[in-house]
């Protein structure tokens, strides 16, 4: 198993974020977690990449234990995250947004990624000289996908991707995360869209007010009519 | 005309000094968005140890540099003791965690060394240089080179280094930095440190000029907070344009008024800038009221 998490909550002072989380991500699967507002989903990636502590459980990535480990240093384990919000260097260069992203790796390593990189999103090398907060919301997504990417994950924890995207936008997006897949990136989706993110998904599991109350295969929670009824508006 | 020169001169040698100033507040209220009104207390360490380390028998330029480090350790100390495990206090519990630290560093100044003036030997002699009728002491040239230098330094480490853009990137954005993997305590541990430095050698600069004792950074620190309000909280090109304002409206108030007025200045624009602009003239955001 990549990812392993047993019995995991968090919590905002008093308030309980996560209870008793169970969840695993295996080896270039994708996994889908969705969920209603609120439900916990951001929570959840932010104890993964260490920003938010845990209160109780475990967080093993490739057996190790990382449920103390300094969120620098999951980066270097092999953990990134494209957070929620996008989360640009806004006045810095689209160009140094990649470079941040490389932090963790070795100088010699970073010149050829952004160049795959731009292969991959040519719009971000057309723009590469420009603040990041003047770009569009789909090319800011695109940056904070290739920016995580720039780490060389393991790990790609995305967090609501298409959020506030028009529908053009979001097909791209989820074209790119196919794309990703495919290439064997091993990926933890959080979508309220449950619809796209469980179509593209090995797997999902459905979180509700802080625990998980299904899970299953992807086309399985597509299928099931709790799911329907609540979270693909059927 | 002459006067105008000679008031001149001596507004952009002290706004120098408080610009190196400001910079140690615009670089640690970037890594954590904090003011450190510790500040202060850099310069007077800057100043009082070099005095304290010469008298000890140690050639001067070896003193500077001593003094500069003890400023460097007194910093990171008070990030280490004072502000890392304050995690999650208000940004009023951490400015009156920094009052604190600049009350103790002073208190044990007045214990440790003593309680009266003293003044270091300029770098290069006293032969002033005759300018438009105005003398113009060759100390304040090296404060100006050394000014410059350091802005050039500072420049280079933040929009060219990985390093430097990491710590902007903090600033920017402190969550986005952590998920790239920047260590975000140690830019705010760096901070300090570079603070520390920039403090003590304002503090090692201006001795020859102006007498140092073991309270001088009161007034000195609140001169360089004030520089960096005018210039903008955070901007480093505001902290060298905020440190020639004050120090040429303070000059020049002073030398046309009175000198009574000299600190009022500082205080005036502080307050006309935090109600009027608050953001000054080359910053990004306002400051949060505190
Ligand atoms: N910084 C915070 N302080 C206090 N409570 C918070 C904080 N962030 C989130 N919460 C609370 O924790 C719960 C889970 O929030 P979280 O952001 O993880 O949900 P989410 O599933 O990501 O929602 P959304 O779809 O809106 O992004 C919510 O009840 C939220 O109000
Ligand atoms: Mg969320």
């Amino acid at each position: 198993m990549l990812l392993e998490i047993a019995g995991l909550a968090s919590h905002y002072g008093r308030i309980r974020a996560l209870d008793a989380i169970d969840l695993t991500v295996g080896d270039s699967e994708l996994v889908t977690i969705v969920g209603a507002n609120g439900a916990g989903k951001t929570t959840l990636l932010r104890t993964i990449s260490g920003v938010q502590p845990a209160s109780h459980g475990v967080i093993r990535f490739r057996g190790e234990d990382i449920t103390r480990t300094t969120p620098a240093r999951r980066v270097r384990l092999g953990i990134s995250q494209v957070p929620q919000g996008r989360q640009m260097f806004a006045p810095m260069s689209v160009e140094d947004n990649l470079l941040l992203g490389a932090f963790t790796r070795p100088r010699h390593e970073i010149e050829p990624e952004l160049e795959k990189l731009y292969g991959l999103f040519p719009r971000l090398k057309e723009r590469r000289r420009q603040p990041a907060g003047t770009l569009s919301g789909g090319e800011q997504q695109m940056l904070a996908i290739a920016r995580a990417l720039m780490a060389k994950p393991d790990l790609l924890l995305m967090d609501e991707p298409s959020m506030g995207l028009a529908p053009r936008i979001v097909e791209r997006i989820f074209d790119t995360i196919r794309e990703l897949r495919a290439t064997g990136v091993t990926i933890l989706l959080v979508e309220q869209n449950a619809f796209a993110g469980l179509s593209v998904a090995d797997r999902g599991y459905v979180l509700e007010s802080g625990r998980i109350v299904l899970e299953g295969r992807a086309a399985e929670l597509l299928a099931d009519e709790r799911v329907k009824a609540a979270y693909l508006g059927l | 005309m002459t006067e105008f020169f000679q008031f001149l001169f001596s507004g952009l040698t002290v706004g120098a000094i408080y610009a190196l100033i400001a910079l140690g507040f615009s670089l640690i209220y970037n890594a954590s968005h904090l003011i450190n009104f510790a500040q202060g207390e850099f310069v007077m360490i800057g100043g009082m140890a070099t005095v304290f380390f010469a008298a000890a028998g140690i050639e001067l330029p070896l003193a500077a540099v001593l003094a500069v480090l003890l400023a460097v350790v007194v910093a990171v100390a008070i990030e280490r003791l004072g502000i890392a495990p304050a995690k999650g206090t208000s940004a009023v519990g951490l400015i009156i965690i920094t009052i604190g630290a600049a009350i103790l560093i002073r208190g044990l100044a007045g214990i440790v060394w003593d309680r009266n003036f003293h003044s270091l030997p300029p770098i290069s002699g006293e032969e002033p240089l005759v300018i438009m009728g105005a003398t113009l002491l060759p100390q304040s040239l090296w404060i100006f080179g050394v000014t410059a230098v350091i802005a050039l330094l500072l420049w280079f480490f933040f929009a060219k280094t990985l390093w430097g853009k990491a710590m902007m990137a903090t600033a920017y954005n402190p969550l986005a930095a952590q998920l790239v993997g920047i260590d975000t305590r140690k830019v705010v541990l760096v901070s300090f440190a570079l603070a520390g430095a920039l403090g003590a050698l304002a503090g090692v600069l201006i001795t020859p000029l102006a007498p140092t004792h073991f309270q001088v950074g009161v007034m000195l620190g609140l001169k360089g907070f004030a520089a960096a309000i005018v210039g903008g909280l955070g901007s480093g090109l505001g902290a060298i344009v905020g440190g020639l304002v004050i120090g040429i409206a303070e000059a020049m108030a002073a030398g046309y008024l009175s000198s009574a007025y000299k600190d009022a200045v500082a205080f005036v624009i502080i307050l006309l800038f935090l109600v009027l602009w608050p953001s000054g003239l080359f910053g990004l955001r306002g400051i949060e009221r505190v």
